[in-house]
This record gives C-alpha cells, structure tokens and sequence, in this order.
C-alpha cells in the first residue's frame, strides 16, 4: 500500500546545528505595507515558524510574483527573487526542479496566482514539484489600488466596478483539488497558531503544497474575514478539518446530504456516527471537494485547515530518477562520444 | 547492355509527394548514402504546416530537395535538375522551379482523371505536349512496386506505401549512390516487423534493378566525392547541430542545462534532441506554456543551471517580460529562436529572418540583449556554444537565432575536436565582497561589469533580487532618479562592451568597390552569390555579421571602406535599419519575405546590377 503522508517535503534539504530564531530571518529592509495590513501577521508568523524546521537558511528561497504580498521576499533573510506578474510558480519550479536541496516557497496573492498566474497555478498543483505556495486571498486588488479580483464577491463595487462586478469568483481551494493539488490548506492571518501548524504539514509534504491564507486588507477591502474574527460567532461558523476528527464548528456538523454531498446542519439535530469524519489522505478527491463548496457563497460555515494530504510523487524527484536512470542504462556522458554518434565518416 | 555514365559536376534532385508519402524519409536516405559516399550537399525540405492535408492536393504536397557535389558547396541548389513526382499535385506545384530540359520522373499510377481533377488539369500532361521541354521518365512507381512485393504477406495498401523505396531505389541507381547504408537502415528501423523490412528492401531493390534494365533510362550519372578538408564529418541538420551546441556549452561551462521549453515549429526539434540526452544531467521542461518555459529556465539560472529555452517568433513575443526580468536581475539565460514567417502564426513551416528587430528591441524598458545568430546548419553548433560563452561570463540573457531553413537544412559537418572546445566557465561567487563583510549582489566586475553569480545553498550570501529597480551594490529597491539613470547606462555598458572578434572580410584581391552584408541563414546563398560573380571575373567583397548586438568594433569601418554596401535580408530591411541608424551609412537593402531562402543566382544578379550600376 501506498503511504499516504509521505512526510518528505524536507528531507532533501541540509540542516544546521546552529540553533535559530526569529531574528534570524528578518532581513534588514525596512517592512512597507499599510499600517494594519493582515500581511505583517503573516511575515511574523513565518518568520517565527521557520527556526522551528532547522533548515540551513541559505537553502531557502522565496520566489514571489506581483502584488502587495509579493514584497514578501525582502523582509526575509533567506535567498529571494521577486519576480513578475503571476510567473512565481513558473520560476519556483525550473528552481525547485533542478535544486531538490533547497525549501522553495512560491508567495503569492488572489490577483498573482488566480488573474494572471492562473495557468502557472493550476500546472504548477497537477505537476507536484516540491514547493510551498502561500496563497494570501484578500479579495481585492491592493498594489494597484482597489479592483476587484477573482476571489471577490459578485457585485463588488470598486473603482473599475462602479455597478458591481460580473464575473463569478473563483473558489482557490475548488481550483486547486481541480488540479489534482496533493496538499491543499485555507488558513487564515490572524490564527497564528493555526497557521503554523498547516505550515508544518506544508513543509512536510513532498509535492506542491497549496495553502490559502485568508489576509485582511484593511485599505480596500476591510473586514472582508471579519466573521471568522469576532469572538462571538467565529466559533459558530469555522468548520475545523482535521484528519480523523468529526468536522464540526461548536453550534454546526457536517453531515452526508441525501443528494449525496455534504451538508452543515446544527450539531444537535444528528447523532455523533452521523457526522462526517474528515479523511484528509483519502485519494478520492470528491469529498474534499465537495467540502470546499460548503462556504459557498458567503461566510456561513467555513472550512478551515488541510482539505486535502495524499502522497503522489513529486515531479523534481521522478525528474532526478529519470537522470539517474538514463546513466544505469547508457552509462554517463561523453561529449566525443555524443558527436560521433550517428553516421560519420572520414576524409583526408 | 552497358549503359552510359555521364560525369557530372553537381545534381540538384527534388522529391515531392503527397505529406503521406515518405517523402521526408526518401530524401533524408539519399542524403545519407550521399554524405556517406563523400559528396558535399545541402538540403531543404519544405513541407506543409498541416500534418495531412487533403491527399493529393497542392497544399499537401511535400518536398525534399538535396544539393550534392564534387566540390564544396554553399546551398540546397536554386533549380532541381530533377524532380521526382509522386503525383500530379507534387508536379504542378514544383514545375515552376524546373527549368527547361530537367529531368522529370512521374509516377503513372497516380495520375488518374480524378487526380488530375483535384489540382485542375483538364488533361493528363504526361500525354499530351505541355511537358516537351523536359525529358520526362513515366513511371508506373505504385503498380511496379506492388509487383515486386507480389511474394510478401501484405496487403495491397502495405505494399504500395514501400512506393518511395522504389523511387529511392531508382534514384539510387541513376545516381550510383551506395546502398548498403540504406539497406542497413531499414533492417534497423523495422528491427520489430522484419516482414516490413523485407518488404521495404526488396522495393529498393527493385526499383534499382528497374533503372539498370529499363530503356527509359539510356544513362546514370557519377558525381565524384568532394575534396574537403580533412576530418571525421556527420550530415546534420541545424537543430540537432543546435542541441548539441547547448549540450557542449554545458559541459564547458559545467553548468548542468536546464531547458524549459513549449512545442513550436519549427524549434521542437531541439526541445525532442535534448530530451535524449539525460545522462548529460540534461533537465528538460516541457511546460505548460511559452512564459513557463523562460520562466523555469530563469528560475533553474538564479539556482545555478545553464538555462535555456527554445522557441519562435510567437513564443519570442510571449516570452519577453521574463527576457526583461533577465536582464535586470543579470542572470544568465539562452533564448533561441528559430523564426519562421510571420506575422502572428504566419507559415509556421516557412522561413525569414523577421525578428531582428524583435531580438533587439522587444521589451520594455532599456533592456539591451546580446545577439548572436548562426549562419549554417552545422554553425548552429558553434553559435550555441558563443551564446553561452557570453551568457555565463557577464551575467545576461541571450538571444540565439536560427531560422526554418537552418533548423531543417543539413550539411555534412566536419566534427570538432572537443579539447578544442573554448572552456566558458565562470566561478559562482562564496566569499562575501563588501567592505563591512556583507554581500553586495550588484557589485560589478571592473572589467566586465559583470554582478556575482551567488546561488542558493552559499551560506552567508542570502540575498534578494528582483524586477524593480535596484540600488547599485547593494541590490535594495531604488526609486532614486540618479541611480536609475545610473543602472541603465551601467546595464547598456554592460552590454555595449561584450567582447566580440572582429568582422572579417572576404576580399580576395582587395580591390573590390562593392560589399555584400549578411546575417544568418542567408550566408549560403550570399557565398554563393559572391563566388559567381568572382567565376566572371568581377570584383564583391563579402563579409558575415554573427553578432548583431553588439556588432564587432570595426563594422562601422568595413561598412565605410567600400563605395556601395548589399544587404540582402529576408525580412524588409531590418538589419539595414540598424546599420543606417548606428553608422550612417547608406545601405541598399535587398529584400524578398517569401518564405524560401534566397537562391545564388538572384543574388547574384543583384551584386552584378549594384556593381554595374557603379
């Protein structure tokens, strides 16, 4: 039987005795984001968590495309390239696939990865190379001043949308299990602690890790998670996924709908055999994602944590066998060799 | 009966057929048992973009023209001396190009009234008068290879595909090409079905037994093998030349080569040669598009690999905010563009030399890219290898062309020696390089002006860079308007001061008034060209640009010592802009944009009217 966790995100990547810590991983550019900006949650977060995985620091890059969360990379003192409109993961797989000893993590936003990127994205989560995309999802376009994105509710009214947007949005997490995405998470900027912990499994899994970390942009588009905040109902409506728990909010269950989906209803209308026990590892991808459809379309009961855990083999690697292999077969390069092969003959 | 055998100097063959018909193969056959036998050649298939179009129609009729000599020769022949038809389509669509009293070998079979309707002959032309000015051999190819194959357990359908092998056969004897080799490659290439090579062999066989007996040929032909220079030789084409130019480049760089890349004709070829070649630690990505491609080849850069991806002029347009990226983040990075005709898809299997300018200018900002471009299919080797060199040693992209007629035309190459190979290495940078001990990424090689090449996995050299504008040294974003001004003259020094050699000219008797200009595929023709008129007694210099940016310190001087400077370009003047605008110069540009490489004897013509016009 296959494993189902593989759990070798990392090993690949030198570690150090040097004890780390925070400190550690704070570049010295000065951090400039908009006061307030759910993005320095996410940089302390990080920034906190990555001592915790005893990585050389060298053998860590940050790749980022455009966008507000794409500065990412400056305040880190780890390798980083800040790169263009929507290619980070395009960028992060040619490094990632020809340096299987470096931690590349792909930072990105809902315009970078969604708009632009989305081809990247979508082949990036179907090829598995081993990268950890940090998804912030704040709905709206902050960088270039308040548009509308593809994660942002129908009608939104912004600059470019005076009378409302038309277009659907995309649900990131529905896309990525479209994709066939291995590791697919949703966090979000405020939950540190929780944050972490899928960073960690993220980083434990070998493969594309796809984490969509809801940030408030408190310019243009505040409060845009607000209910997932407030202590009087966030515990109401946050549906936590975790593997082999009931998935269940402390009013709300999730429980099997007569259609056959999945449906929330009030945690004392059913009995505890009848609600659904999350399988994040099951290799049928339907039932995660029909859980990603439950938040659908507003902020009633909302998934949070890993969707999605199953091992597949990471393209790098299958990429490195292929080398390895080819030199078993044929034996390892000649270039004399190689430009007489084929018909030659000899004059003189 | 003894048949005659007439010497000759130099053959021009054409096959043309149906896209169905093996024509591809039959030609790359005869090349093989010519290059084998020790003529100098040159080859030009053309086929159409449609994988089948219609059978039997004009726009799927495919061809396959082969050049071969006693001597060294320049180009894939203007006029075939001989075209084989495989059908009415392939006939009228290459007569045009036949001139009078070519030899035309038809086959019969195919030219039925319903053929013959399909491409708009009302009557048969192997009947009636309209082909009197060529000597036509008809042949019922089709029904004599069925006869041949009468013994063999296949079907009719089977045995009539074997019909190229049959014309192989024939040509084969009427050229006393050895057979051996082709006989050998069938048994290889249908190693898993031995009936099918059998069957294929015995078709060849047949139809050289059909010229030795037939009286519809009373002479074959002997053209002696070339005398060039010494050395082991292999035919090949330029993409595969190309291919392997990157793999040496890799090996004398010691970089491992990472190739991103997406399929587009006519580049693919590489992306499939590369892909074969694993053992050489050889990454290859097909990716999911154009951008992805560039854009892991620049990832696989900044971690230390030699990036390169392949492509054509569309997937050039595509790929140019990442070229952009490139350039300011200073990276090492391989462009290769094999044009084709455009605009937009154009004739994707055509050739021209239209994206010069795209090379040169086709990004925003001041973004200057070294250009180098390959003037032969085996030189395709050689300008790879170059490309590299200048990539590596001062930390920039580079934009590689090649064209449709370089990147399927073949001729045999004389192998180089691999300790002859320039080593183009460059150390990564390990020790920090600032005056506090800190790494600045943007601290220039004084002579150069090349940044340090730091990759991940070197303690104590983390560092950031980017496409937003960067601080001189320190690689920090700079929105200071002095440092920008700074960093894009510093970036167009950079490139500006490339070391290039030298424009060497060919001017025998150093005396000639006119110089004829080239750049790329057109090298050939233009050589060609210039050789004819010199045969008359006039006087053309000649000189070949393979850097285009920079060009070669003494272009401007070259250009101004003669009275009159040709250009000819397959595009509408592209290089020629160039020149006027940097040198003030008064270029007069030769353009033709069909598609088809020039042929020698228009070149020609115009040098003579250049210099008669004197």
């Amino acid at each position: 039987m296959t494993e189902l966790v593989n759990g070798k995100g990392l090993s690949l990547v030198p570690k150090t005795d040097v004890k780390q810590g925070l400190k550690d991983f704070k570049s010295d550019q000065e951090v400039r984001w908009c006061p307030g900006c759910g993005d320095y949650a996410i940089l302390a977060a990080v920034q906190s968590f990555l001592p915790e995985l005893g990585l050389k620091r060298e053998n860590i890059v940050f790749v980022s495309g455009i966008g507000c969360s794409s500065r990412f990379p400056y305040y880190l003192n780890t390798y980083g390239f800040h790169s263009i409109h929507g290619r980070a993961p395009a960028i992060a797989t040619g490094l990632a696939a020809s340096r299987p000893d470096l931690s590349v993590w792909v930072i990105t936003g809902d315009g970078d990865a969604l708009s632009i990127g989305g081809n990247h994205l979508i082949h990036a989560l179907r090829r598995n190379v081993n990268l950890n995309i940090l998804l912030f999802n704040n709905r709206i376009y902050g960088l270039t001043k308040g548009q509308y994105s593809p994660t942002s509710e129908v009608g939104k009214i912004t600059k470019s949308t005076p009378m409302g947007s038309l277009d659907k949005p995309f649900n990131p997490i529905s896309l990525a299990i479209g994709a066939e995405a291995s590791f697919v998470a949703r966090t979000i900027d405020s939950d540190r602690k929780h944050l972490q912990s899928v960073l960690r499994e993220a980083t434990a899994h070998q493969g594309t890790s796809l984490v969509e970390i809801y940030q408030n942009c408190n310019i243009f588009n505040d409060n845009a998670f607000e209910q997932l905040k407030d202590p009087e109902i966030r515990d109401d409506i946050t549906l936590r996924l975790e593997h082999g728990q009931p998935i269940v909010s402390s009013t709300k269950a999730a429980v099997r709908a007569a259609n056959g989906s999945i449906e929330v209803v009030a945690r004392d209308t059913v009995s505890a055999d009848q609600i659904l026990v999350h399988d994040a590892h099951n290799p049928d991808p339907s039932v995660a994602f029909a859980l990603s459809r439950l938040d659908e379309p507003a902020f009633e009961h909302v998934p949070i944590g890993i969707f999605r855990q199953v091992s597949r083999p990471a393209y790098d690697v299958l990429m490195a066998e292929q080398l390895e292999e080819a030199v078993a077969q044929k034996g390892s390069a000649d270039l004399s060799e190689l430009l007489l092969g084929g018909d030659t003959w000899r004059i003189g | 009966m003894t048949k005659q055998v007439q010497q000759l100097d130099r053959v021009i063959i054409r096959f043309a057929g149906d896209s169905g018909d093996g024509m591809q193969l039959t030609g790359d056959r005869f090349t093989a048992g010519t290059a084998e036998f020790g003529n100098d050649l040159s080859t030009l298939p053309n086929f159409p973009a449609e994988i089948r179009a219609p059978a039997g129609t004009l726009p799927g009729v495919s061809s396959f023209q082969l050049h071969f000599a006693d001597h060294d020769i320049l180009t894939p022949g203007d006029a075939p001396n001989v075209l084989v038809a495989m059908n009415p389509a392939a006939l009228k669509a290459n007569l045009g190009d036949l001139p009078r009293g070519a030899d035309i070998i038809a086959n019969t079979d195919e030219f039925t009234k319903r053929n013959l309707q399909k491409v708009g002959y009302a009557a048969n032309p192997l009947e009636d008068e309209s082909l009197s000015e060529w000597r036509v051999h008809a042949v019922p190819l089709t029904s004599l290879t069925v006869k041949a194959l009468e013994g063999f357990d296949l079907s009719k359908k089977d045995a009539e595909r074997s019909k190229n092998m049959f014309a192989l056969g024939l040509l084969s004897w009427l050229y006393h090409r050895p057979t051996e080799h082709t006989i050998r490659f069938l048994e290889q290439k249908f190693a898993k079905k031995p009936d099918i090579a059998k069957a294929n062999i015995a078709a060849f066989q047949a139809g050289w037994n059909y010229g030795e007996t037939t009286e519809s040929f009373s002479v074959s032909y002997e053209v002696k093998p070339a005398r060039l220079a010494p050395g082991v030789y292999r035919n090949i084409s330029g993409n595969q030349a190309l291919a392997y130019g990157l793999i040496a480049a890799s090996v004398q760089s010691k970089l491992p080569l990472f190739l991103g890349s997406y399929p587009i004709t006519p580049a693919s070829d590489i992306l499939h040669e590369l892909s074969k070649h694993k053992r050489f630690g050889i990454r290859t990505f097909q990716a999911e598009d154009e951008i992805a491609g560039v854009g892991a080849a620049l990832g696989a850069a900044f971690g230390g690999a030699l990036g390169v991806t392949t492509t054509s002029g569309p997937g050039v347009a595509l790929k140019a905010e990442t070229v952009g990226l490139a350039v300011t983040t200073e990276l090492p990075l391989i462009i290769v563009d094999v044009q084709r005709a455009g605009p937009s898809t154009g004739m994707p299997t055509k050739t021209e030399q239209t994206d010069l300018l795209m090379a040169m200018f086709g990004r925003n900002g001041e973004s200057p890219v070294p250009i180098v471009a390959a003037a032969t299919p085996s030189d395709c080797f050689n300008a790879a290898v170059e490309a590299a060199r200048i990539a590596v040693k001062y930390r920039t992209p580079v934009m590689l062309l090649s064209d449709g007629y370089l990147a399927n035309g073949s001729e045999p190459w004389r192998l180089p020696e691999v300790s002859d190979l320039p080593d183009i290495s460059e150390e990564f940078t390990t020790t920090a390089n600032g005056a506090d001990g800190e790494f600045l990424p943007y601290k220039r090689d004084t002579e150069t002006l090349a940044r340090p090449w730091a990759i991940p996995g070197t303690a104590g050299l983390e560092h950031r860079i980017g496409g937003i504008e960067k601080a001189d040294g320190t690689g920090n974003i700079s929105y200071d308007p002095n440092n920008h001004d700074f960093m894009v003259r510093t970036r167009a020094a950079k490139i500006a001061g490339i070391d290039v050699p030298d424009l060497e000219v060919d001017d025998p008797d150093g005396d000639a008034r006119v110089l004829v200009v080239g750049w790329g595929s057109t090298y050939g023709p233009i050589a060609a060209a210039v050789r004819r008129i010199r045969r008359e007694g006039g006087k053309v210099a000649q000189t070949h640009l393979r850097h285009l940016n920079p060009l070669p310190a003494n272009t401007g001087e070259v250009l101004k010592r003669y009275d009159k400077v040709l250009l000819p370009e397959i595009n509408l003047g592209q290089l020629a802009l160039l020149l006027r605008a940097r040198y003030l110069v008064d270029v007069i540009s030769y353009n033709r944009v069909r598609g088809l490489p020039f042929k020698a004897e228009e070149l020609a013509g115009v040098i003579q009217d250049v210099i008669d016009n004197d």
